[in-house]
């Protein structure tokens, strides 16, 4: 059976290239790199050069990389570290209502000891208004946090612009770049962002690391007591494996940048004008043009996300779904929600994620699958009124 | 969270799928906001079900409920079909996730609603006591 690939939003497949970067690391990757014999400098060396990669793709110096363990840990670590650094400031956050699950989460836990969260609501595209983050600073607001890229409808926000309200304020901005950081250019100082995480598993390196980058001189709070790794703000003994690959990962992102987003959207618009012209009564999420090159997220209507996932995935296609069934809280996608699509609707959410890994033959593949499950499903639902259709 | 082999056979090839012109008693239950909407019709004859459809908009294990109650109560006197509980249903299907179970609430709840229709059709007075559902527990909203 053929084996597409299009769930990309949720990792990607790990590089060729950066699988090589990793294996002399297996075997001789196992020095503490806090130690100062030749064996620990293999691992040094190795972490420096990573995090200068790192470091490279989004234009920061290389001591602005902090290593972590994933994405997740880099929005906690940011979220929770900076604001326990800027307690006398004020206990006040901005973020929006399409954050990820591992910003809007420690948000919450923050609200129970005290804080207080402003919930930004976006457009129908999933665009936060900069005047609103303008509107909802008062004398106590710490941080703004608002995501660079979602990786659920592809909408790319107005980072540039939020970035320089919070800069005339003095307030600390972090953003949530998991779905964008090696997707697409970032150039940390041209918008002015203080923290941006990231996630190796996002731009075809290995699952189990990310990284948090952290402007020179804006105080954080340790994510983990211990030594003195990564500066003292991350003890723990390093992930070489996942930093060599991660730093690899981010080399070839950079490098490859203008190929990749010009094959990775060119297929993205091949299979969304081809579903819009096989199949009627389709919507596509998020905004028309500002986004990521490889998200087509899409509500089919009178049918049911998790659906269209089991019969795509019995033709050996992957995709994810955003509605309620697929959740484990029974609830339609928030992010979809919160562009006000109709609740019925949401529920027929599916997201097709594109990636290096994908090709022409993929999306014809895709192409000749689904149309028939959707008419398959339509058949069974008791939402579809077929004589509304031929009209 | 995975499905079962029996589950996946009843999204994969559900059976009765459908509905009749002349149907003897319709029920639909469920919302789309909870994800799911299932619609059973019934066919009855000398008080036993002797045909039945169902239209499901809903996941895998909807689909899978509906196509298996569909072929429990098949042939069953109204009375033996309203004994079906969800838990049976989820049995027969070698069990749902977790997460799942008030899907086969929802094909429990359809039979009697269809059911429920058929009597008021016919006797001009629907069920006299609706069977207690463990359903709002399941529910999120």
């Amino acid at each position: 059976m053929e084996k597409v690939y299009m769930d990309n939003a949720s990792g990607t497949p790990v590089h060729p290239k950066v699988m090589e970067a990793i294996m002399p690391f297996l075997k001789d990757g196992f020095g503490n790199p806090s130690n100062l014999h030749q064996f620990g400098r293999i691992s040094s060396d190795a972490i420096q050069a990573a995090r200068g990669q790192v470091a490279n793709l989004v234009h920061a110096k290389p001591n602005e990389i902090i290593f972590t363990s994933s994405g997740t840990e880099a929005n906690n670590f940011a979220i929770k570290g900076i604001l326990a650094a800027h307690k006398k400031k004020g206990n006040h956050i901005i973020t929006s209502q399409i954050e990820h699950f591992s910003v809007l989460n420690p948000l919450k836990s923050l609200e129970k000891s005290g804080c207080e969260v402003t919930y930004l609501p976006v457009d129908k595209y999933g665009v936060v208004n900069p005047d609103d983050v303008k509107k909802a600073i008062k004398p106590t607001t710490t941080m703004v946090s608002v995501m660079y890229a979602n990786g659920e409808i592809g909408t790319i926000e107005p980072i540039k612009e939020i970035g320089t309200i919070t800069g005339e304020k003095g307030i600390i901005f972090h953003t949530d770049a998991v779905a964008a950081a090696g997707n697409v250019p970032i150039d940390v100082s041209d918008v002015h962002v203080d923290a941006l995480s990231m996630s190796a598993n996002q731009f075809n390196g290995p699952p189990g690391i990310g990284a948090l980058y952290l402007r020179e001189g804006v105080r954080i709070l340790p994510f983990m007591d211990g030594g003195v790794q990564e500066g003292g703000r991350r003890a723990g003994t390093e992930n070489i494996i996942g930093i060599v690959g991660m730093g690899k990962a981010a080399e070839l992102a950079k490098l490859e940048m203008p190929q990749r987003l010009s094959k990775v959207q060119g297929l993205r618009n091949q299979l969304r004008d081809g579903i819009l012209k096989n199949i009627n009564h389709v919507y596509v999420n998020g905004h028309p043009t500002n986004r990521l090159p490889g998200n087509l997220s899409l509500c089919i209507e009178y049918i049911e996300g998790e659906s269209v996932l089991l019969f795509l995935d019995m033709q050996g296609i992957a995709i994810s779904s955003g509605s309620a069934c697929t959740s484990r809280s029974l609830k339609a996608s928030h992010v979809i929600m919160a562009t006000g699509v109709d609740a019925a609707l949401a529920q027929g959410t599916v997201l097709f994620s594109m990636g290096i890994n994908n090709s022409d033959a993929d999306v014809e593949y895709v192409l000749e699958k689904l149309p028939p499950i959707v008419e398959r499903l339509r058949q069974m639902s008791p939402l579809y009124n077929q004589k509304q259709m031929k009209n | 969270m995975q499905y079962s082999a029996k589950v996946m056979d009843h999204f994969a090839n559900p059976r009765n799928v459908g509905d009749f012109p002349d149907a003897d008693g319709v029920g639909e239950v469920g919302n789309p906001a909870c994800g799911d909407i299932m619609k059973m019709s019934i066919k009855v004859k000398n008080n036993v079900i002797v045909d039945v459809k169902f239209k499901t908009f809903g996941c895998g294990a909807a689909i899978a409920t509906s196509s298996i109650s569909t072929e429990m109560i098949k042939g069953k006197t109204i009375d033996e079909a309203l004994k079906l509980t969800n838990k049976a249903v989820a049995e027969a299907l070698d069990g749902l996730p977790p997460a799942k179970m008030h899907c086969s609430v929802l094909a429990e709840e359809a039979i009697e609603a269809a059911i429920d229709d058929y009597l008021k059709k016919t006797t001009g007075k629907g069920l006299e006591k609706k069977k207690s559902h463990a359903h709002d527990e399941h529910h999120g909203h």
